[in-house]
């Protein structure tokens, strides 16, 4: 039995450390988890439907998938341009700069949230001279869409960097030297190289951003219908002690985040399998 | 001390590394593992070491001068094991690394801070590394490593030193030297020593003894020049030094390389049959005539003098490429030229008949 | 600006690799300015709302009891959770790096699960389980011990979110470093604690403070999770962000700026001490290339 599950090591402790490391991962994430999923099953199905598919949510949706989806997009985008940026070039202060790229990860999001409502409220810094062009940034879409580029920014240049790095120069000489121009050497030589990467670092930033909640709560303004998103809709229905329609919403939720995962790792897997063949 | 391995079988799921395994090392000696990668040397060595369990079987036994020690554990079996990448502690300086195994012992056994502290440099003296005590390990040159290894495995007094392809990773003209050095080191303390190589050149030159491993089992185990000169299967002839390998009938009770009877003791008594015959370069002789003795024609295709021996390469009328080493003074007098046609016959051959070696 | 920018590939500067200078100059604006627009400028409103009414008003946000006991509460909840995903990532990172056993895969990927679990829903399952209709809400009450809107919950929230830290920094580090040195050590006769201690946790100690610098300033910011099961009592159940958002709420905005530049500045060692720890952890990394030259 112990050498059909484990191979022989003379190393000690691994009953202790892997008992140790089951136990509190099931205390911790797996018995929660489990039990989100069971409470669900004291709901019939159609009032499940009911409740995920009711206009207000089905909006909360839009809104959040929406915004996340086209903050992936900014970001993929800028992403790569700073990602190239920080590779390419050398230039003052690019510690500070590679530095900073994190901030959103390690900035608190209420933080982020309150200063970004500050900067685009119609009199904040930014706000003040979008207001005369009639872009209402803060309270608006826009506003969640704000927020939500800010906290997915690091996704896109964390996984794009390194694969800019590993680029070998020798590949793109090789193009020059055949006669492609730079452009074309980005689009044919360097754009497919890095392809695994931006889907990655797109994936990454979506489903970050369909689960952010404190730095869109305070630019949104939390319009039902509007400006409401979905983190924020399962709060609402939790303080009406709705627990089984906040649970409904969030069991949406995570299998559209886990299939997201699901689906990067499809890419990852994908994309090696492809590179072994040599397609 | 003496180590005696008996009937080793070790699999790593489906896959069986070592094949009823049995070894006996007498005190003192050192013995290499020859083998290609996947014979199997390596996992012997760790089995030795007690790094590998040994698959269950009734008459297995590991004994260190007659002693059992499959169920003491490692830390004491005093064995110094030299890691094919060293394994220093890469946070530990020379004398921290070398250190380390006086340094863990229980109170009552640790040797004190001055003891220690001679002990050490006792050691890189040894292995002639005395200035560097202070260097970390990503500071030196990988034969410095090598040593390094060394001195940490001697410092607990291994009754058995274990070292899994030392050289392996230095290039060629560095290994040379620490070859000749081990050796040295080797008459100097007299450790009974295994040491796994896949370098033949490497084997034959420091070893008493070389157990030749192939494909989970020992396939010959004798000296130097035992498994040189006497090999006793084909993958041994094959695995030590250059070899030609060609067809062979038998007929007669004798062996033929086409119409060439070789000479090789006693009889081949089961009839007719296939065989391979090997023939070392340096002993296929070259003539411009034919001289009454049957031989092989052949064209020169390539001279090649640059070397201790001129390496002449030729085709047969079958169209098989054959390897002659000859003396530069042999190719001066036979003033050979590419297209030339000669013709060979072998001093010596081996010849394999499928189950029945001569 | 643009001007003060040179190509590098790889160290060298490799005419193949060169853009045109305008190319340059337009992809190096829109990456700079992007990032100076949606990252730096937030950070600098941050500083500049707090002092806005000087450093008098900005040092008497700090001397709010309501301020000083959200400040305790963020420092008991992250003095518990760091500690107790320590010793969980060190146990997890020596079972899964240094054996082979079946199941492996499967066990870092539910290592990583909390990362995919959004903050309201990290925050929502500890109520489900522990709330006045949770699962354990009826015993909890006849034992009055109350977990949600309270202390404990807090805690629960936080160790949640900062599960996977610590362990996936030493996971793949010490699989990169393999087992040789701890078969080294214990050949040369330590003990399973000597070889642990002696050999390798000083091979992944900066890998292990990069994991708990990130957990501390993830436990400490924390706002979803940790909102969902506070209950925003002030004075109680209040952790720093909360507090900021409360003080926000009540357009208190200097006050509000003041305890979120404190934050902020955490955030900034947090980055610094990331960026100065990244080198040791990679110096740290295997090299199985022997040097070249032999001395």
């Amino acid at each position: 039995m112990r050498n059909l599950f484990k191979r022989h090591s003379v190393l000690p402790g691994f009953g202790l450390t892997l008992g140790w490391t089951l136990t509190y991962l099931s205390l911790i994430v797996l018995i929660p988890l489990t039990g989100l999923f069971l409470r669900t099953t004291t709901m019939t199905w159609s009032d499940f439907v009911e409740t995920v598919t009711s206009p207000r949510v089905i909006a909360s949706y839009r809104l959040t998938f929406g915004a996340s989806f086209l903050a992936a997009v900014i970001n993929s985008v800028f992403g790569l341009l700073l990602a190239w940026t920080l590779v390419r070039y050398q230039f003052p202060g690019k510690r500070f700069v590679d530095a900073i790229v994190d901030l959103p990860f390690a900035l608190p999001t209420a933080v982020s949230g309150i200063a970004l409502t500050t900067l685009y409220a119609p009199n904040g810094w930014l706000g003040k001279w979008l207001e005369p062009l009639g872009i209402h940034a803060a309270f608006s879409p826009l506003g969640v869409l704000i927020a939500l580029t800010f906290i997915g920014l690091p996704f896109v240049v964390r996984t794009v960097q390194p694969a800019l790095e590993e680029l070998e120069a020798e590949a793109e000489e090789a193009a020059a030297s055949l006669g492609a121009n730079r452009l074309q050497t980005f689009y044919y030589v360097v754009l497919p190289a890095l392809l695994p990467a931006m889907i990655t670092g797109f994936a990454l930033s979506f489903a970050r951003a369909l689960g952010e909640y404190g730095s869109v709560v305070f630019i949104s303004g939390n319009k039902p219908m509007v400006t409401e998103i979905t983190s924020l809709l399962i709060i609402t229905k939790l303080e009406q002690y709705d627990y089984a329609g906040a649970t409904a919403l969030a069991v949406v939720m995570l299998v559209a985040s886990f299939f997201i995962l699901l689906a990067i790792n499809a890419v990852q897997w994908w994309f090696s399998r492809a590179a072994l063949q040599g397609v | 001390m003496s180590i005696e391995i008996n009937r080793i079988h070790k699999s790593f799921g489906a896959y069986q590394a070592l094949k009823d395994v049995s070894l006996n090392i007498r005190d003192g000696e050192l013995v290499t593992l020859l083998g290609p990668s996947g014979s199997g040397k390596t996992t012997l060595l760790r089995v030795i070491a007690g790094l590998e369990e040994p698959d269950a079987h009734p008459e297995t036994a590991i004994r260190f001068h007659g002693e059992d020690v499959r169920e003491t554990q490692i830390g004491s079996r005093q064995v110094g094991f030299v890691f094919q990448h060293y394994a220093l502690f890469r946070h530990m300086s020379v004398f921290e690394n070398v250190a380390f195994g006086l340094r863990v012992r229980p109170r009552r056994q640790r040797p004190s801070k001055l003891a220690i502290n001679s002990r050490v440099h006792e050691l890189l003296k040894l292995v002639q590394l005395d200035g560097l005590a202070g260097r970390y390990p990503s500071q030196l040159s990988g034969g410095q490593r090598q040593r390094v290894a060394l001195a940490r495995a001697l410092a607990i007094e291994p009754k058995v030193l274990l070292l899994d392809e030392p050289f392996g990773a230095l290039d060629a003209k560095v290994r040379q030297g620490l070859r000749e050095w081990l050796r040295r080191l080797h008459d100097e303390i007299h450790v009974t020593t295994i040491l796994v190589t896949h370098d033949q050149e490497e084997a034959l030159e420091v070893a008493d003894r070389v157990v030749v491993m192939n494909a989970g089992r020992v396939e010959q185990d004798g000296t130097p020049e035992d498994v040189f000169h006497r090999p006793q299967s084909e993958f041994v002839m094959d695995f030590l030094g250059r070899v030609n390998v060609f067809h062979a009938r038998i007929e007669d009770g004798r062996a033929w390389w086409d119409n060439v009877p070789l000479d090789v003791p006693g009889r081949f008594d089961h009839g007719q049959g296939q065989a391979h015959v090997y023939i070392r370069p340096h002993e296929l002789e070259i003539e411009l005539q034919r001289n009454g003795h049957p031989a092989i024609e052949a064209n020169v295709t390539r001279i090649n003098p640059a070397g201790a021996v001129a390496k002449v390469g030729l085709m047969s009328a079958a169209g098989r490429d054959i390897h002659v080493d000859i003396p530069l003074e042999r190719l001066e007098v036979l003033a050979l030229r590419p297209g030339d046609r000669v013709y060979l016959s072998p001093r010596k051959a081996r010849v394999f008949v499928p189950e029945y070696v001569i | 600006m643009a001007t003060a920018i040179s190509t590098s590939a790889s160290g060298h500067s490799r005419a193949a690799l060169r853009e045109p200078l305008w190319v340059k100059a337009i992809v190096f604006t829109l990456g700079i300015g992007f990032l100076s627009l949606f990252l730096v400028l937030p950070l600098v409103a941050v500083f500049t709302e707090a002092l806005r009414e000087g450093l008098h008003a900005y040092f008497a946000s700090f001397r709010d009891p309501a301020a000083l006991s959200a400040i305790r509460l963020t420092l008991v909840a992250t003095a518990i959770s760091v500690p107790l995903n320590l010793v969980f990532g060190l146990a997890a990172s020596w079972a899964i790096a240094k054996f082979e056993f079946r199941g492996k895969s499967v066990l870092i990927t539910l290592i990583d699960l909390p990362f995919a679990v959004s903050p309201v829903i990290s925050g929502l399952i500890f109520v489900l389980m522990f709330g006045l209709q949770g699962w354990l809400g009826p015993w909890l009450r006849a034992h009055d011990i109350q977990v949600i809107f309270a202390v404990p919950g807090i805690v629960l929230a936080t160790v949640f979110v900062t599960f996977p830290f610590v362990a996936r920094e030493l996971i793949p580090l010490m699989q990169e470093q393999g087992n040789d040195e701890e078969q080294a050590a214990l050949l040369l006769g330590a003990s399973g604690w000597q070889t642990f201690w002696r050999v390798t946790l000083p091979n992944v100690k900066w890998a292990l403070l990069y994991g708990v610098i990130l957990s501390v300033a993830r436990a400490m910011g924390e706002f979803g999770a940790v909102s969902v099961v506070s209950g925003h009592v002030r004075g109680k159940t209040n952790t720093v962000p909360l507090h900021v958002e409360i003080l926000y709420n009540e357009y208190n905005f200097v006050a509000a700026f003041a305890v979120a530049s404190l934050l902020a500045l955490l955030a900034l060692a947090t980055l610094a001490l990331k960026t100065a720890l990244e080198w040791k952890i990679q110096a740290a990394r295997p090299s199985l290339e022997p040097t070249a030259v032999e001395g």
